[in-house]
């Protein structure tokens, strides 16, 4: 193979080749430090192929500023953690290449959620409060059957729909991207909205229209919602977002008739 | 000094850690659970593919038991699994499957009727049995004599995960998010809980529990190229080694996944290939085969991976600016089936390399993938050395998957162990050791200590940075200590380990930046990590055999006679390197005893019990006693099991186990 063919075969595996100097403006904040304001600073970076704004935060971290605070886990896009404002837009920083944005990028921490410091912020007491509110779980009897007897039967296509709604991953960037959740503090978003359409698709619970409409049936629920939809603009699984909040509201008004 | 008390304080907040919490809930105990993240994030729900159970409901499953769910185990594990561990996982898993099924889990389910499906690059017809449609489905995975791998699409660990701990929240279990442990709080007999660092704002909180659960995962971040999430530090395992008690097994027993994505290292699942995907070479030559003819691509991993290392050694990789790699094609499972089944596979390789798998070839290298060693623990996940402390899923060496796990058998261990740990750990409260001794005082040594040593960093004498170190030694661990060693380049490792270690302890920080500091977490995790690094590297050196995923150059062969041992590695205070030490895996015990493991290399020396081992066997076969009259002449488990998970599981096509 000459260099041409594998530099060919590269360039389709890797993406455009690309090289160059970056500039990400960073929103820093050090809300532990009582002196601190937010202010924007600036980084350049040199950019190589494949970089993701994964790599290019950990190499900043590493070579130019320790103190620089976001949060990574999978870095593979499916754990949710590294929600934030990139260029204005909430999205997963792991997997959004620095190829395909501007220079400079500006990139600030998530709305709507308790800052952590710089591009961290605290999504996880904010998604187990909405769970705890909703009662995110199978409530039935048939939760506690005997594990050693056969399993009870479920119909193939009803198990892959409940998985297409299960598989939102609480980022937060519906939120970030909701009009509703910047005005009311309670308001559990798409994210919670989904969750309980989830729920009342699964023949496994037992909860009929009345209870969810005791959990939902308010502003701070379904009603809230003013049908925006930067939830679903931005949903980062591309989940039927707006599909499934129009659903619930259409069963909880026949609920409150 | 701020101090939290507990019944039970369980570290980690994935799958093994949550059940584990439930379980000891649910026994009247007060729970609490630490975690580095929300629990939602946890590593656990990276587990794509699939979790094995016997459940034998499809066409491809029917005949499965518990027993050959054991011995795949057994064989994939190369002998070195805990056979008793092993039967007690085996019987258990198919009742975490149900269970969780109960709590919400959309697990795939059984279609009846006619389905195209590949088998060994052929496009074959399953017919699907009419009494089953409904039950729970199962795909193929590697080193497996049946589809046992049930799944749900390829979220499975994400659809675990989010009910499990949506199941935690419904039983009012709090988890302290951001919370790190730092150290055991220890009187050098017992463990009496742990000084943890809230990752917020930096303070130092005191826990206290009657009994303290480690399910903080694995270790894969000592290796440069890993699948592992950034946070698989191995922090758990760490500060348990640091406390001169406990031990840690089998460290040199790491996994190397054979589907990395290059030269990213991002995981694609196992599924690709157990759903009849292949591997290919540069000349677009399908070369498992060649190697493999029994298994094919889906021999065990330590297998596939270090065939795919050796065809690159041959010359057949693909070149590319990053280095080798080799190709996965799953081009002919049809975009269909990839959109439904392999959905996270196709997004993965959208958003990271710009391609769609339904058409183009994906790259893949084998990258570290799963630590089989951790805190050595006997069957009911204590500690060995240290009492009051328990560990289970990948942070313990319980011992279920000895110098090789089978791919699904991680998650199901998870769920598996966490029900059986947290039923033992409950015991051990409501026993007369379970009380919580006077430990105020210790507490606060054991905190002073801790911040002390934090404070170092502000006056230490190098000024490096520890992410630097970090990388050091990482890439040292991913060049020398991988799928090919050798004793002159493992001694070399360990010499640099060393010193890397001795300069991490002599660090000083560029900057003092108040709350969570990530420049403090680096520093004061980098020789844990070291410490973790030099326990892989030394037990690899020591042992002059090839076992499962540990395979010496210079010791090719699989050594019985010398080496059917677990490797437990000590830290003693004050100590630059591990002491080593070894436990006989006793044949005579055994249900299984070691042989070939049905792929991968024939030659090996027998242990000198082997063959009374079998004469033993055979007695007992022939005697012509059965069922469970037999299992308790061989290997007696049943009442070993949790009483609340004694009962045999049921099974539609039972009467069909073969073995």
């Amino acid at each position: 193979m000459s260099e041409d063919e594998i530099l060919a075969r590269d360039t389709a595996v890797h993406g455009a080749a690309t090289s160059g100097e970056f500039t990400l403006e960073v929103l820093r904040c050090n809300p532990a430090d009582p002196e601190d304001r937010p202010r924007w600073q600036s980084f350049t970076l040199e950019l190589t192929e494949g970089m993701t704004l994964f790599i290019a935060l950990t190499e900043l971290r590493e070579t130019q500023d320790p103190s620089l605070q976001f949060d990574f886990v999978c870095r593979a896009g499916i754990c949710g953690s590294c929600a934030m404002l990139i260029n204005g837009r909430p999205g997963l920083a792991c997997r959004t290449l620095i190829a395909d944005l501007p220079s400079p990028t500006r990139l600030a921490p998530l709305p709507g959620f308790a800052l952590i410091g710089d591009l961290s912020v605290d999504t996880g007491r904010w998604m187990r409060g909405m769970s705890e509110r909703l009662e995110t779980w199978v409530h039935g009897l048939d939760t506690e059957r005997d594990p050693a007897r056969l399993e009870a039967p479920m119909e193939p296509e009803v198990a892959e729909a409940i998985y297409e709604l299960e598989r939102c991953i609480e980022c937060g960037c519906c939120i970030a991207a909701c009009g509703t959740a910047q005005m009311r503090e309670d308001f559990v978003g798409a994210v919670g909205l989904n969750k309980l359409a989830r729920f009342h698709l699964d023949p496994r619970d037992a909860r009929d229209d009345g209870a969810y409409f005791d959990l939902v049936g308010d502003d701070d629920g379904v009603f809230g919602c003013m049908s925006l939809l930067g939830c679903d603009d931005v949903c980062p699984k591309d989940l039927p977002l707006g599909t499934q909040i129009a659903f619930l509201r259409r069963r909880m008004a026949r609920q409150a008739l | 000094m701020d101090t939290v008390y507990t019944d039970v304080l369980v570290v980690g907040g994935g799958l093994a850690g949550l059940r584990a919490a439930i379980g000891a809930r649910r026994r009247g105990l007060e729970v609490l659970t630490l975690s580095l993240v929300p629990a939602k994030r946890s590593h656990s729900a990276a587990a794509q593919g699939g979790m094995q159970a016997s459940l034998g409901n499809t066409a491809k499953g029917r005949g499965d038991s518990e027993a050959i769910h054991f011995a795949d185990t057994v064989r994939g594990s190369d002998w070195g699994a805990d056979q008793l561990v092993a039967r007690l996982f085996a019987e258990t898993a198919p009742k975490a499957i149900r269970e969780l099924a109960a709590w919400g889990v959309p697990w795939n389910r059984v279609r009846a009727g006619d389905h195209e499906t590949v088998i060994n690059g052929e496009r074959v017809t399953i017919n699907e049995d009419p009494l089953a449609h409904g039950l729970i489905t199962a795909r193929n995975f590697g080193g497996t004599a049946h589809w046992r791998a049930s799944y749900v699409s390829d979220g499975t660990g994400h659809s675990m995960l989010y009910t499990m701990s949506d199941q935690a929240v419904a039983e009012s279990i709090p988890v302290h998010e951001r919370m790190e442990a730092m150290a055991l709080i220890c009187d050098g007999e017992r463990c009496c809980g742990v000084i943890a660092r809230n990752l917020i704002n930096g303070t130092l909180v005191a826990y206290l529990a009657r009994a303290t659960c480690i399910a903080t995962g694995g270790f894969g971040r000592i290796y440069r190229v890993s699948t592992n999430a950034i946070i698989n530090e191995g922090m758990g395992a760490a500060i348990a080694l640091e406390t001169g008690r406990a031990v840690l097994g089998n460290m040199e027993a790491i996994q190397f996944h054979p589907t990395g994505i290059f030269p990213a290292g991002i995981l694609v699942t196992e599924g690709c290939r157990g759903d009849g995907g292949l591997l290919l070479d540069a000349d677009g030559h399908r070369f498992m085969p060649d190697y493999e003819p029994e298994k094919m691509e889906l021999a065990s991993r330590d297998v596939v991976s270090r065939r795919m290392e050796e065809h690159i050694r041959a010359g057949h990789g693909v070149r590319s600016r990053f280095g080798e790699h080799l190709w996965l094609d799953i081009r002919l499972l049809g975009a269909e089936h990839i959109r439904g089944r392999l959905r996270e596979v196709q997004e993965i390789c959208r958003y990271f390399l710009g391609i769609d798998p339904a058409e183009s070839l994906i790259p893949v290298r084998p990258a570290q993938h799963y630590s089989m060693g951790g805190i050595r623990t006997d069957f009911r996940g204590e500690a060995v050395g240290l009492r009051g402390l328990f560990s289970c899923g990948e942070a313990a060496c319980w011992d279920l998957h000895g110098f090789n796990r089978l791919g699904g058998n991680s998650v199901a261990e998870t769920v598996v162990a966490g029900m059986l740990v947290g039923e033992y750990l409950a015991d051990f409260c409501h026993s007369d050791d379970g009380a919580l001794p006077g430990t105020t005082t210790l507490a606060r040594d054991a905190l002073r200590r801790e911040e002390a040593q934090l404070r170092s960093y502000c006056t230490g004498e190098e000024q490096e940075s520890p992410l630097r170190l970090q990388q050091e030694m990482q890439t040292l661990m991913t060049e020398r200590v991988g799928i090919f060693r050798h004793g002159d380049t493992l001694k070399t490792a360990v010499e640099e380990l060393q010193a890397l270690l001795q300069r991490a302890q002599r660090l000083r920080l560029a900057g003092s930046r108040r709350g969570a500091n990530p420049e403090l977490v680096a520093a004061y995790r980098l020789p844990r990590m070291l410490k973790l690094a030099l326990c892989v590297a030394e037990g690899a050196l020591a042992r002059t055999e090839s076992r499962g995923a540990h395979y010496r150059e210079d010791y090719p062969q699989r050594n019985d006679r010398d080496w059917l041992k677990r490797t437990l590695a000590l830290w003693s205070p004050g100590a630059d390197r591990p002491s080593l030490s070894y436990e006989d895996i006793d044949v005579m015990t055994m249900e299984l005893v070691p042989g070939w493991r049905g792929y991968g290399a024939r030659d090996y020396i027998d242990h000198p019990d082997t063959p009374r081992r079998t004469e033993d066997l055979k007695r007992i076969s022939e005697t012509g006693v059965q069922g469970d009259a037999r299992q308790e002449q061989i290997l007696p488990f049943r009442d070993q099991l949790p009483p609340s998970f004694r009962s045999p599981n049921e099974r539609l096509f039972s009467g069909e186990e073969s073995l």
